[in-house]
């Protein structure tokens, strides 16, 4: 089985709205592709995005796997925390990346701290 | 003209005062991790009768219910609490999968429908919240972005949380894996159907209420 991966850059989607961020991204999976976005959803976006799935669901469609990865530092140094904090204030949600897959294509996506697995469908 | 003040101060200013006092108390978690067994435990606790139905099959809870007035000693003090269970929330939902529990295609379908509702609901009733316990199931990986999910949207609403380790009476429990997943939420282990250290997670409740 062949496997679509559609790279989707932070500044394509960081100017629109958040129900259109959503639209547009499902539109994406709904095509049996996965979507690699650069950066995260709010987490106001991500329970949005769970519901539009949910409301989306049919014979043909029966939901998604979704993942986030976003490198948290164990550091506990002030310095470095503060640092931390002015750059997540600067870049915020651009960091990080997330996966969005079909339910009918990704069976599981497996995310342990350090490593990601994507497990597919026969 | 002073018995009606009286009545009024006494009566709608008070209720709605008592009103005002009820904390809102959610179950939220991922499918099947035990938030109904351990809603019933605790209605049984303090209400004397259960409030939900419990399977082994997974969305066996596809509407948000609640029970009002559940008044949780602890300690010699008491919360007034209105608690709410709700349908796990998952980010897929297929048919087939019910079709291994034996249930009939129709019933399936169904249930699948029923559940996807019940998610959008779950989900809608986050705002209502005052305090939520998040259930999770500690034979299971932690690291999922459902549970992520849950967690960043109370944070992100102020809501405060107490997570549970539920399930400890298998032997698969891994409870250190729920505390290094998420440090910075108090945990608690229990086992809602043995009601193993139920009194602890009343316990961290009041210390997360305060």
């Amino acid at each position: 089985m062949m496997l679509t991966l559609q790279f989707v850059p932070f500044e394509e989607v960081n100017s629109l709205g958040s129900e259109e961020k959503i639209e547009k991204l499902l539109k994406i999976v709904r095509q049996n592709k996965v979507v690699l976005m650069q950066g995260r959803l709010k987490p106001m976006e991500e329970t949005r995005l769970i519901q539009k799935t949910m409301e989306n669901i049919h014979k043909g469609f029966r939901g998604v796997e979704l993942c986030t990865i976003f490198p948290e530092s164990k550091d506990q140094q002030i310095f470095n925390k503060l640092r931390k904090n002015l750059v997540n204030l600067l870049v915020g949600y651009a960091q990080g990346l997330t996966i969005i897959g079909p339910a009918t294509v990704i069976k599981e996506i497996k995310r342990n701290p350090d490593k990601i697995e994507l497990l597919t469908r026969k | 003209m002073i018995d009606f003040l009286k009545n009024f101060l006494n009566g709608t200013l008070l209720q709605l005062f008592k009103k005002k006092k009820m904390i809102k108390l959610g179950l939220y978690g991922p499918p099947n991790s035990g938030k109904s067994t351990l809603a019933n435990r605790i209605s049984v606790d303090w209400l004397g009768e259960k409030m939900s139905t419990v399977s082994s099959i997974p969305h066996e809870t596809r509407e948000v219910t609640s029970k009002e007035e559940v008044k949780i000693k602890h300690d010699g003090k008491e919360i007034n609490f209105n608690l709410v269970d709700t349908p796990g929330i998952a980010t897929k939902i297929d048919y087939e999968d019910f079709l291994k529990f034996n249930m009939n295609k129709k019933d399936a379908k169904k249930r699948a429908k029923e559940a996807t509702k019940g998610v959008i609901d779950s989900i809608k009733w986050l705002d209502e919240m005052d305090c939520v316990l998040v259930v999770l199931d500690s034979t299971q990986n932690p690291y999922s972005q459902v549970n992520i999910t849950i967690l960043g949207n109370l944070a992100a609403r102020k809501i405060p949380v107490l997570v549970v380790a539920n399930k400890t009476d298998l032997k698969k429990a891994r409870i250190k894996k729920i505390e290094s997943a998420f440090p910075q939420y108090p945990v608690v282990a229990i086992s809602a159907e043995k009601g193993h250290n139920i009194e602890g997670l009343y316990e961290q409740l009041f210390k997360v209420i305060k």
